[in-house]
């Protein structure tokens, strides 16, 4: 069992060691402080959604609606601002929305019994068309607040600083991190995901708990909308189109048992690191196919899936 | 867990599966050969992505134009996602490339890594659209078509080949995007004058032929014979409506005008078939002016903020002399 922890992420941790040094040494400058801080500040956005989604696999659930609302959230926040709503108030509004609309699936998903995949691709179809609703077209953010916000960095020595949207990439992987492995709720989803009979008979509070990973997503994902929206200082419609497969993809590349029960936030962020790492390698290159990253992320998701089919084998054996 | 063919996984062990996965990156790093010393200019080019034969069109001209004069070009496919281009764009500030060319995806967003390229001093050439920013010290210049002016050019030439009578179903490109905008203004203005010509419906085609098709099934469907002109914001849409005109039994070309954008290989191909009307040009051969441009901002030069690329209108009767010299 403990093996089944930690060998996944060891695997993954050290596929982005390696790809990290090779591209350093394949590509001039790509081993610097600012590089590396753009691969949390570019990738922000699908992280904070893919550590959404972390809890929603570990409880043994899945995420369809996470771009969908990533895209809704974006839209909303920029024509809110635009129609004299306060940055702070659509922001808070925003996530508001992806909460609820989070808490819905998972009540409806826990409730009635309905399966995951097909509650969360309707919050998507819902949550993209809404986005579609409330602007038909991207538009831009003028507020100074938002600008300030949008430019606002922490300089590191004199060549590199942490942006905004980077921040809160770490900061919630802390928050993360936190309630998997300090909480009570943390010890809950990981016992929902690995056994639901169990944790029905131990007496633990099934029902909430997974409500509460689906609302969390929601947050996580009206949070990556935010990211997003401090990114390029816009809302569009369009957006993050397929971002819930590269989520769902960084996730089991970190380790996350897609049954539930095994994986943790520090492996999702190793997933996307990995995404992140082999996208800006290839721009760095600049003479491949960018539909190579594609492939690769395919490739790795594979072999991943396989490490933990004979993980998870190898356990079942020596029981 | 059930496993439906257990043998398969009896014999991989987690070392074999480890070692699969070293050699999957081993794999991934030995395709990427390592860099020549770039001897002259390093620029990065931020491509929308290859939607169209248009686009293509505008890569290959790029690509080839940056070999010729031996520039270290940096490609980048954004997969059409503005998202990858933000992305794209930062790893070429990273690098510190001397210049950047970028076809934005959409018209706004552009700001905050705008303006980190001008922190970091390297001029932003755009490419066939433009951004909308607070300040237009952010980019060295835009090399685009006039889109306004194809579209009224549109409109006139449809005006003169229907006498001024036309029931018109528009299909228009990515809402948003600048050529979908002004494409559709140009073609608005343009029919103002014409108390006959009406557009009965307007719907998006996201400039895919597919869609284009789609949609136009949709429209057929509902308007029927009432429609007797189509007005595409590019040849792709256009080609996919007359596709869909072709299956409902009505001909275009004669029952249906079909005006578009763009000039592709496939519109020429199309017009000497007598199924599409007329298509105004939009040049797509960039490269030259791009890389004049890029060079020129690279040395410190100050350029105008638009340079205009010249088009043209082409019909059935000057498809077929000229379809032979068409590079796209």
């Amino acid at each position: 069992m403990k093996a089944l922890r930690s060998l996944p992420l060891l695997a993954t941790s050290l596929v982005f060691l390696v790809l990290y040094a090779a591209a350093s040494i394949l590509y001039p400058g790509f081993f610097a402080a600012q590089v590396f801080i753009n691969l949390l500040g570019d990738n922000a956005f699908l992280g904070v959604s893919a550590l959404g989604m972390t809890l929603v696999i570990l409880a043994g659930g899945i995420d369809l609606s996470v771009g969908a609302v990533v895209a809704f959230t974006t839209v909303f926040i920029a024509t809110g601002v635009g129609r004299g709503m306060h940055p702070v108030v659509a922001i808070g509004a925003a996530i508001a929305i992806a909460t609820l609309l989070g808490t819905i699936m998972g009540w409806l998903i826990q409730k009635f019994e309905l399966p995951a995949f097909l509650v969360t691709l309707g919050g998507m179809f819902f949550a993209r068309g809404m986005a579609f609703v409330v602007n038909r077209e991207s538009v831009a953010i003028a507020h100074p607040f938002w600008q300030k916000a949008a430019d606002f960095a922490v300089p590191i020595g004199s060549s590199a600083s942490v942006p905004a949207t980077a921040l809160v990439f770490v900061l919630t992987l802390g928050a993360m991190i936190v309630i998997a492995h300090r909480t009570r709720f943390g010890r809950n989803i990981y016992a929902v995901g690995g056994s639901l009979g169990s944790a029905r008979l131990m007496g633990l509070p099934v029902a909430a708990t997974q409500i509460a990973v689906y609302a969390l997503s929601g947050a996580c994902s009206g949070l990556a909308g935010v990211v997003s929206t401090l990114y390029t200082s816009s809302g569009d419609p369009a957006r993050a189109t397929g971002l819930e497969l590269d989520a769902i993809a960084s996730v089991v590349i970190g380790g996350t048992l897609l049954t539930g029960g095994v994986g943790s936030p520090a492996g999702t962020l190793m997933g996307v690191l990995i995404f992140g790492t082999l996208q800006s390698a290839l721009v760095f290159d600049g003479r491949l196919n960018s539909w190579w990253l594609r492939i690769a992320m395919g490739g790795l998701l594979l072999i991943f899936v396989l490490l933990q089919r004979s993980l998870t084998r190898g356990s079942t054996l020596e029981k | 867990m059930k496993i439906s063919d257990p043998d398969i996984f009896v014999q991989l062990t987690p070392r074999k599966a480890l070692l699969a996965l070293v050699a999957m990156v081993g794999l991934v790093l030995g395709s990427l050969s390592t860099h020549g010393a770039a001897a002259h200019l390093t620029v990065g080019f931020s491509q929308v992505g290859a939607e169209s034969a248009w686009r293509t069109a505008e890569t290959e001209s790029i690509k080839s134009e940056g070999a010729k004069r031996g520039v270290t070009l940096k490609f980048s496919d954004a997969q059409g996602k503005q998202e990858n281009q933000i992305k794209a764009l930062r790893s070429f500030i990273a690098q510190k490339v001397d210049a950047i060319i970028l076809a934005p995806v959409v018209e706004t967003g552009w700001e905050p890594v705008l303006r980190e390229a001008k922190r970091a001093k390297i001029p932003v050439v755009l490419v066939d659209r433009g951004v909308k920013v607070s300040d237009d010290s952010l980019f060295a210049t835009l090399i685009a078509s006039d889109f306004i002016a194809e579209g009224k050019m549109a409109a006139e030439w449809l005006a003169k080949r229907s006498g001024g009578n036309a029931q018109i179903v528009e299909l228009q490109g990515t809402p948003g995007a600048a050529p979908a905008i002004d494409r559709k203004k140009g073609f608005e203005a343009g029919i103002a004058s014409q108390p006959g010509m009406k557009i009965i419906a307007s719907q998006s085609g996201d400039f895919r032929r597919a869609n284009g098709k789609e949609v136009m099934e949709a429209l057929i469907k509902k308007h029927g014979n009432e429609i007797t002109a189509v007005y595409a914001h590019n040849d792709d849409m256009a080609i996919g409506a007359i596709q869909a005109i072709e299956e409902s039994g009505r001909k275009p070309g004669a029952d249906v005008i079909v005006v578009s954008i763009d000039g592709v290989r496939g519109a020429f191909e199309a017009m000497v078939a007598g199924k599409l009307s007329c298509t105004v040009e939009c040049n797509p051969l960039l490269g030259p002016l791009a890389f004049d441009a890029a060079e020129k901002a690279a040395g410190g030069a100050t350029l105008e903020k638009k340079t205009i690329v010249p088009d043209r209108v082409f019909d059935q009767s000057t498809a077929k002399a000229v379809i032979g010299s068409r590079q796209y």
